[in-house]
């Protein structure tokens, strides 16, 4: 069993006829995901390749029965395109629009947090990956096999450059989630843990963080008290200088918080593998699970 | 965006928040004119993008037009923590009866809204913070629905900020919260946020971040961003929409995703070099963006050697691959470059860069050979 998305997914994409949004959607179609509709509004009753296109979340939630939606929509819209979502009585919402104004992203975390049971992935994240069953995001999937690892991580290509090694020793993953490098994301590290403690075709769990904000922190207090599966840990950022915004927009070390040194020690203090090469993620993970 | 200080009151004063009238002065004659204007006493405050000025001497009382423009004589070219004084805020002086401190920021890990107030402000807020936790009072906004009336009085009372102006003092924090929200800050910080003798609340100084994903519903932000003196070779990468952040060491570097390009500082640290920069290509980067990547390395007289580390995603290394070709015939590169290429279409990219017969091109399997080529190359440390 993978963790968030499968067979049972019924994906439908906000923004499919957009170019991203078409490139992705059918990408994880070919994986094998079932993509069951898009939504544009205006273009209502049309279809893309065989998917049909609504008008509103609700109205394709009615038809095809969805259960998980990705975004693309861009910034200045997407804060209202999870709402609209979660609204629907959609399960899932994996948010892939990079550059949402963190005031959006504050005020849309707690308004689905207290209306709906949604659970949102993102933004800025390149979505989830469950190896063999399905693909919703912008993750290469060739890259990755079928297996008994979990891998979470705040960077995108840092997720594939884990999963790259895992797979080129013949280490396959139960699941690759990206919770992405913003301040206000839908699903923590904290959240994922607990998903793959509960996973009973995890075996171990490789977690990816990088400088700025606590979560990393919050990830080491939750694994000492909850996790008891063998944990693998890099993070990204130990020369990064303070006061500078490292590409995403939480990767900041401000006011002497946030930086890579107390995040490593936080976590080797529970006992997690922690290393300071990415390239030895593989490696690591061999080791602990033996 | 770390604004100045009077660019962040002209914000205050927008919200209606009192702010001392003040003129923005670039040279002593200015700063004389400036304080022959608001007439009295004036402070004349070093305008940098970064706190503890007032330590470094960036902050001088005038009694006299002559004495502001010898104080601003004295702090224009002024080095703070290596940002130089281009420009001083010349204001009048305040009758100060007492001094507060305020913030709103957001709270990561409760992802709510925290604001922060204390009646010890005017001084370093972190040693109050760890002499004396309990003189600040936090508070979380749940930013559905905002800072309620009776959090703002709750706030406060709770810090016991003089009773005779609480009303106002709120009624200041709910206009402080307000620019917070509505200007899209990811920081509002007023230290000190004062009580005049005459019992007005003024905000005397001004911290403010702005969040830079939010600029398209403010466009007269435009012209706080035109205000800074910005690296030249940032404004190049701007310019080709690279993520770019000048760095002190000498091995240039060039990869796809944040996080990526991050661990790559980290890694070349690690076999005992230093990164000249931080160059983020994003998602998708074609041959052009690789091209121009390398272009804003060539006006880096510190780079020594470039590594380019590629993980294609999205991103293609066959493309990444030609840029680079291109980028040897179309510039003068005058360091060798090493890369490591993964992900799709690596083999393809691997074949196009084998098919160079540059010297200056040197091909590496993993990160952390890729590293130890760019720093040996580089001179090794430093």
């Amino acid at each position: 069993m993978a963790i968030l998305i499968d067979q049972n997914t019924k994906l439908l994409v906000q923004g499919l006829t957009g170019k991203e949004g078409q490139f992705h959607g059918f990408r994880n179609r070919d994986y094998g995901t079932n993509l069951v509709a898009g939504v544009t509004p205006g273009k209502g009753g049309t279809d893309l390749e065989g998917v049909p296109i609504f008008n509103t979340v609700a109205e394709a939630v009615e038809a095809t029965g969805a259960n998980t939606a990705m975004t693309f929509v861009p910034p200045p819209f997407a804060a209202d395109a999870i709402m609209e979502a979660a609204a629907a009585g959609i399960a899932l919402v994996v948010a892939i629009t990079e550059g949402i104004p963190a005031q959006d992203e504050a005020r849309v975390f707690n308004y689905i947090s207290q209306t709906s049971a949604t659970r949102l992935l993102g933004p800025n994240c390149p979505g989830l990956l469950s190896p063999g069953k399905a693909n919703v995001g912008i993750m290469p999937p060739e890259i990755a096999m079928e297996g008994r690892v979990g891998v979470v991580s705040r960077s995108g290509t840092l997720t594939y450059q884990a999963v790259h090694e895992l797979t080129t020793l013949g280490i396959g993953q139960s699941s690759c989630i990206g919770i992405g490098g913003d301040p206000v994301p839908g699903t923590s590290f904290v959240d994922v843990l607990a998903l793959f403690q509960a996973d009973e075709e995890t075996d171990a769990i490789v977690m990816i963080g990088e400088i700025g904000g606590t979560a990393e922190e919050e990830a080491a207090d939750f694994i000492k008290a909850n996790v008891t599966k063998p944990v693998v840990s890099y993070i990204a950022g130990v020369t990064a200088p303070p006061g500078k915004k490292m590409g995403h927009a939480g990767a900041i070390i401000s006011g002497g918080k946030g930086t890579a040194a107390a995040k490593m020690e936080a976590l080797s203090a529970v006992g997690v593998t922690v290393l300071d090469d990415p390239t030895g993620i593989g490696t690591a993970i061999q080791t602990v699970v033996g | 965006m770390d604004l100045f200080e009077y660019q962040g009151k002209s914000l205050f004063a927008r919200v209606g928040v009192p702010v001392p009238d003040g003129r923005l002065a670039t040279s002593p004659t200015f700063a004389r004119t400036a304080a022959n204007e608001l007439g009295g006493p004036v402070v004349v405050k070093a305008q940098v993008q970064v706190g503890g000025r007032g330590k470094a001497g960036g902050i001088k009382i005038a009694e006299t037009p002559n004495d502001a423009e010898e104080a601003a004589a004295q702090i224009l070219g002024m080095d703070i923590k290596g940002h130089t004084v281009h420009s001083v805020w010349v204001e009048e002086a305040s009758n100060i009866a007492a001094e507060y401190y305020v913030s709103f920021t957001l709270d990561r890990s409760a992802k709510k809204h925290l604001a922060i107030v204390s009646a010890q402000g005017g001084v370093d807020i972190e040693g109050v913070a760890e002499t004396d936790p309990d003189a600040l009072v936090k508070l979380h906004i749940d930013p559905v629905v905002g800072l309620t009336e009776w959090q703002a009085r709750e706030l406060v009372y709770r810090a016991k900020l003089e009773p005779t102006a609480a009303r106002k003092a709120a009624a200041a924090l709910k206009k402080l919260y307000e620019a917070f929200v509505s200007l899209d800050c990811d920081l509002v910080e007023v230290n000190p946020l004062i009580l005049t003798g005459g019992g007005e609340i003024v905000a005397l100084d001004a911290k403010v971040t702005l969040d830079a994903n939010a600029f398209y519903r403010h466009p007269d932000f435009g012209e706080f961003e035109a205000a800074f003196t910005r690296d030249p070779i940032e404004a190049m990468a701007m310019e080709s929409d690279l993520n770019f952040i000048k760095l002190d060491g000498s091995v240039g570097i060039v990869g796809n995703g944040a996080g990526l390009v991050m661990s790559t500082l980290d890694v070349v640290d690690l076999v005992g070099g230093k990164a000249a920069n931080f160059l983020d290509v994003g998602g998708g980067a074609g041959a052009d963006t690789i091209t121009n990547a390398l272009e804003v390395l060539t006006q880096d007289p510190s780079v020594k050697s470039v590594l380019i580390t590629i993980f294609g995603g999205i991103t293609r290394c066959d493309l990444v691959a030609e840029g680079i070709i291109e980028a040897f015939g179309r510039l003068e590169l005058p360091w060798p470059i090493v890369v490591r290429l993964d992900g799709t279409n690596a083999e393809e990219g691997r074949a196009i860069l084998a098919g160079s017969i540059d010297e200056k091109l040197i091909p590496a399997a993993t990160m952390r050979e890729a590293a130890e080529k760019a720093v040996a190359l580089a001179g090794g440390t430093g």
